[in-house]
């Protein structure tokens, strides 16, 4: 048991890093390798806490993550990288050191939010949900900071890991239904994106997200 | 079987909504859709007047609760005297509208569809009907509602035109803002009514009844309520939907919203006033007193302004909804003061004027329908001489005329002269300064009954008599498309004969109305004025005492009719009294039909004495003679004249103005970029967060 909790920390804290490296990393195929990485560890993070739990649809939650966010959503994204010939820097709206210095504010506030939970909670992933929590927000910051549409669909996609990671950290995993839902409406937004980043780019001739203030109305 | 009111009342209900779906299914034959929709309308029409007349007559109350509606609060019905009374007044119109309409609507044939105006027409009847028997505030609002839906559809009819959009949108704003305050208003008293026990009970209106208000919570309550129903009737400064709205609607449907449509907010406001709300702080009748008289003298001021003969029965309608608030605020502030035959006489003059309203321009706004419908003008300005080309409807017109310009023996007279007695009585007050200031409002009401005789002889004469004034004065004037000018069919006629006759009746037996209409102020105010009132038999009218006041209908009738017919008799006994001849033109020979007396010039000395209540633009323009006459002189004269309400630059405008500055300002927020969009949503989430923790 006791085990389970260290190694389910371990990961978080490996969850947590990742999600720094995907706020520092500046060139694109990084940034995937660097969300395949996140996946992996939540997806292994999952498999241990259903092994300790004894909640084995976990296994299948686990599984489920390795397919979708460690090998499909990225390699789709890569796909889609090569084909756009996007470039392969990452612009950024605030620079990178602010933004580590945003995202570490966001982590002391997560620790903070959580700890009245933390106290009441009996789970043995109960420390791990400031870490879910923070990685949400961090994978917010991202959408925020990141200027190119590409950037901002990992953004989207590293929330989506945490909001998981805060699942199972918070009740051992949402009922299976649910997390298959989600899997596949996760899988249906990286078909749109796909196939809007062609309308979007065809549109504007650019994936930079700043050309979409044409849309507004003139006054 | 016997006869069950309520039954009757449901079944005309049912009936219209029948109609309306009805309608879809004889879409092709429009001919048959015509007829047949409009008799089914008359039909129900009879039942409803049949059910409310009959609980008005009996004072009894009927209740029936409908098993469809929310959960919790199922559809309650309820028949007491002051719905029946309604029920009987949009009954009775009804009818008469609807058989006016077989003949209007006709004229509609090959020219567009009236499938929709049927559905609508019907669903606004039924609305109207369920408004009155509604005995909660939910099934109240949702009927509320259905009037004002299929009264805008009614009013975008033809929808061609970009003005007729125009209007129906302002009447549709303006209706949703009163039902908006109109539906705080029932939360207000709901939030009372229920006490402490859970769920909706506190929406019926019995639960209203029965709750004690504070009264700061009541006149919240009232004022909401009466700012709602104020939209509604067009009560001035919340007018301004009336005169654009109602001229754009089809003829038959501006009868029916002039002549019963408003009167659904005359009933709101006595069902809130008298009936849910018990507190009578006197300033509320003395506002409402105030509200009243602004909106008669005003009201009629702007109609004898108007051109447009629509727009005229418009701009009077909202005089003739004045002097109805008026009954209505005199007989608040009676109650306040502990009066109830004063109160009971004022409650009945108002809702007499209630009834004779919706006789009289229902009736008129038929007749301008029928102008309408045989010139394709609604400009009085380019009429003229119609009495000899459709002399039924000048002479049904010339009833109409003399019925709103209060003159005896028709029915305008006695509500009038009904209220001037409630106005009388004010001496009786406890207040000084109410006995001083009311006074004031009696010959302000005296002003505004003179003001609209003048009104009305303008209309008449501008309308009917002379000779036409259309562009092409050369060509035989009346010649329009293939058949020219002709009189209007039977049942347009019948519907307007049928509605002068009830004008007429209604004039000339005032104590059998009054004492059929008596348990409505035994309800209301817990009195009866019957017994005084009709103390000398029927033929006299005596409210409260015969040595103050008397009116003998009857007679008067009788002396009239005596002095019309000898003077018929003495013009056309003997061929020779009557001489035909041509106009003198004082030698100039050139007179055409535009230089007769206009409109504009028979309002002009009215226009100049009350200037500053209107905002007037009066432009002449002289053009320079054409080269080849160049011996000085004139080449044209161009008289511009623009006459507006002050009420859209007093309060309209600067609402608008400030709704938009407001929109742009709230739309800086929309900067288009996403990572602001982003930063909305993050910025919201933290601080959550933080208040949640």
């Amino acid at each position: 048991m006791n085990l389970a909790a260290q190694i389910n920390s371990l990961l978080a804290a490996l969850i947590l890093l990742t999600a720094f490296g995907l706020l520092v990393q500046k060139r694109m195929y990084g940034l995937l390798h660097i969300f395949a990485w996140q996946g992996l560890f939540l997806s292994v993070s999952t498999a241990v806490v259903g092994y300790a739990a004894g909640t084995h649809h976990l296994y299948i939650s686990s599984v489920l993550t390795l397919l979708l966010k460690v090998i499909l959503l990225p390699y789709i994204l890569h796909v889609l990288i090569q084909r756009l010939q996007i470039h392969k820097e990452i612009e950024t709206v605030v620079n990178v050191p602010t933004t580590m210095l945003i995202g570490i504010a966001l982590v002391i506030f997560s620790y903070h939010l959580t700890a009245p939970i933390r106290e009441l909670s009996t789970l043995v992933t109960r420390s791990t949900l400031a870490v879910a929590l923070a990685t949400v927000m961090i994978g917010l910051l991202m959408m925020i900071t990141r200027r190119h549409a590409v950037t901002q669909i990992i953004g989207f996609l590293a929330m989506e890991n945490g909001l998981f990671f805060a699942a199972t950290s918070a009740t051992y995993g949402m009922p299976l239904v649910v997390e298959l839902g989600v899997a596949l409406d996760i899988l249906i937004a990286a078909f749109i994106f796909g196939i809007f980043f062609f309308h979007i780019r065809t549109t504007f001739d650019s994936l930079d997200v700043k050309q979409m203030a044409k849309l507004k109305e003139e006054d | 079987m016997t006869f069950s009111p309520v039954g009757a009342a449901s079944s005309s209900v049912l009936l219209f909504f029948l109609l309306a779906a009805a309608a879809l299914l004889l879409k092709r034959n429009q001919r048959l859709l015509i007829t047949a929709g409009f008799s089914l309308a008359a039909v129900a029409s009879l039942l409803a007047v049949a059910a409310g007349g009959l609980v008005v007559w009996s004072g009894l109350i009927h209740k029936l609760i409908l098993p469809i509606g929310l959960p919790d609060l199922p559809f309650h019905l309820r028949l007491d005297p002051l719905s029946g009374f309604f029920l009987t007044v949009i009954g009775l119109l009804g009818f008469f509208v609807s058989i006016y309409s077989i003949g209007y609507c006709r004229g509609f044939l090959g020219k567009r569809s009236v499938t929709y105006l049927v559905i609508f027409y019907a669903l606004f009847m039924a609305g109207m009907l369920l408004v009155v028997v509604a005995d909660d505030a939910f099934f109240f609002i949702i009927s509320w509602e259905i009037m004002a839906a299929a009264s805008y559809f009614l009013v975008m009819f033809e929808d061609e035109h970009a003005e007729n959009r125009k209007a129906a949108f302002l009447y549709l704003v303006v209706a949703h803002i009163g039902a908006i305050a109109i539906l705080l208003s029932f939360g207000v008293m709901a939030g009372f009514a229920a006490g402490v026990e859970e769920g909706f009970n506190g929406y019926t209106f019995d639960a209203m009844r029965e709750a004690k208000f504070p009264t700061g919570w009541a006149t919240l309550a009232f004022l909401l309520a009466f700012f709602g129903f104020a939209a509604k009737a067009g009560v001035i400064p919340l007018h301004v939907w009336l005169p654009e709205a109602h001229p754009v609607a089809p003829s038959n449907v501006s009868a029916l919203m002039s002549g019963v449509m408003l009167k659904t907010a005359i009933y709101g406001i006595i069902r809130i006033a008298f009936d849910l709300i018990h507190v009578f702080p006197w300033w509320w009748g003395a506002m409402v007193l105030v509200l009243g008289v602004i909106t008669a003298v005003m009201g009629i001021l702007y109609a004898v302004m108007q051109q447009d003969l629509k727009r005229l029965l418009a701009y009077s309608s909202v005089e003739n909804i004045g002097v109805i608030i008026i009954g209505i605020g005199l007989a608040m502030i009676f109650t306040s003061f502990k009066l109830p035959v004063l109160a009971a006489l004022a409650l009945i003059a108002g809702l007499y004027h209630t009834l004779n309203h919706a006789m009289f321009k229902g009736f008129l706004f038929m007749g301008a329908g029928a102008v309408l419908h045989a010139t394709q003008e609604r400009n009085m300005e380019k009429m003229g001489g119609l009495i000899h080309k459709m002399p039924w409807t000048a002479a049904l017109f010339l009833v109409g005329c003399i019925s709103i310009s209060a003159l005896p023996p028709f029915n305008g007279f006695v509500s009038e002269w009904l209220t001037f007695q409630a106005f009388l009585f004010t001496p009786a007050l406890p207040n000084a300064l109410l006995k001083l200031l009311i006074p004031l409002g009696a010959a302000l009401l005296a002003l505004a009954a003179a003001l609209a005789a003048a009104c009305f002889v303008k209309a008449y004469g501008v309308t009917f008599l002379g000779h036409w004034r259309g562009h092409n004065p050369l060509n035989p004037p009346l010649l329009r498309g293939t058949k020219g000018v002709v009189e209007v069919d039977w049942f347009m006629r019948l519907g307007m004969i049928l509605t002068a006759f009830s004008c007429l009746a209604l004039g000339v037996l005032p104590t059998v109305v009054i004492g059929w209409m008596d348990t409505i102020s035994e309800q209301m105010v817990g009195t009866k004025i019957a017994a005084s009132a009709g103390a000398f038999g029927w033929v006299w009218l005596t409210p409260v005492s015969h040595e103050r006041a008397s009116y003998s209908g009857p007679i008067v009738f009788l002396g009239i009719l005596a002095v019309v017919c000898a003077t018929y008799l003495l013009l056309h006994v003997r061929r020779t009294a009557i001489h035909r001849a041509p106009i003198w033109d004082c030698g100039f020979e050139k007179l055409t039909g535009r230089m007769q007396y206009t409109a504009t010039s028979f309002s002009m000395p009215i226009r100049r004495i009350f200037g500053f209540l209107f905002n007037i633009k009066e432009q002449v323009r002289i053009t320079p003679p054409v080269p080849p006459c160049n011996k000085g002189g004139v080449g044209g004269l161009h008289y511009h004249l623009r006459v507006r309400d002050r009420f859209w630059g007093w309060i309209y405008e600067p609402i608008s103005d400030v709704s938009f500055w407001v929109a742009r300002k709230v739309g800086m927020l929309q900067q288009g970029k996403i990572h602001i969009y982003l930063i909305y949503s993050f910025v919201t989430i933290i601080i959550l967060l933080m208040f949640f923790r």
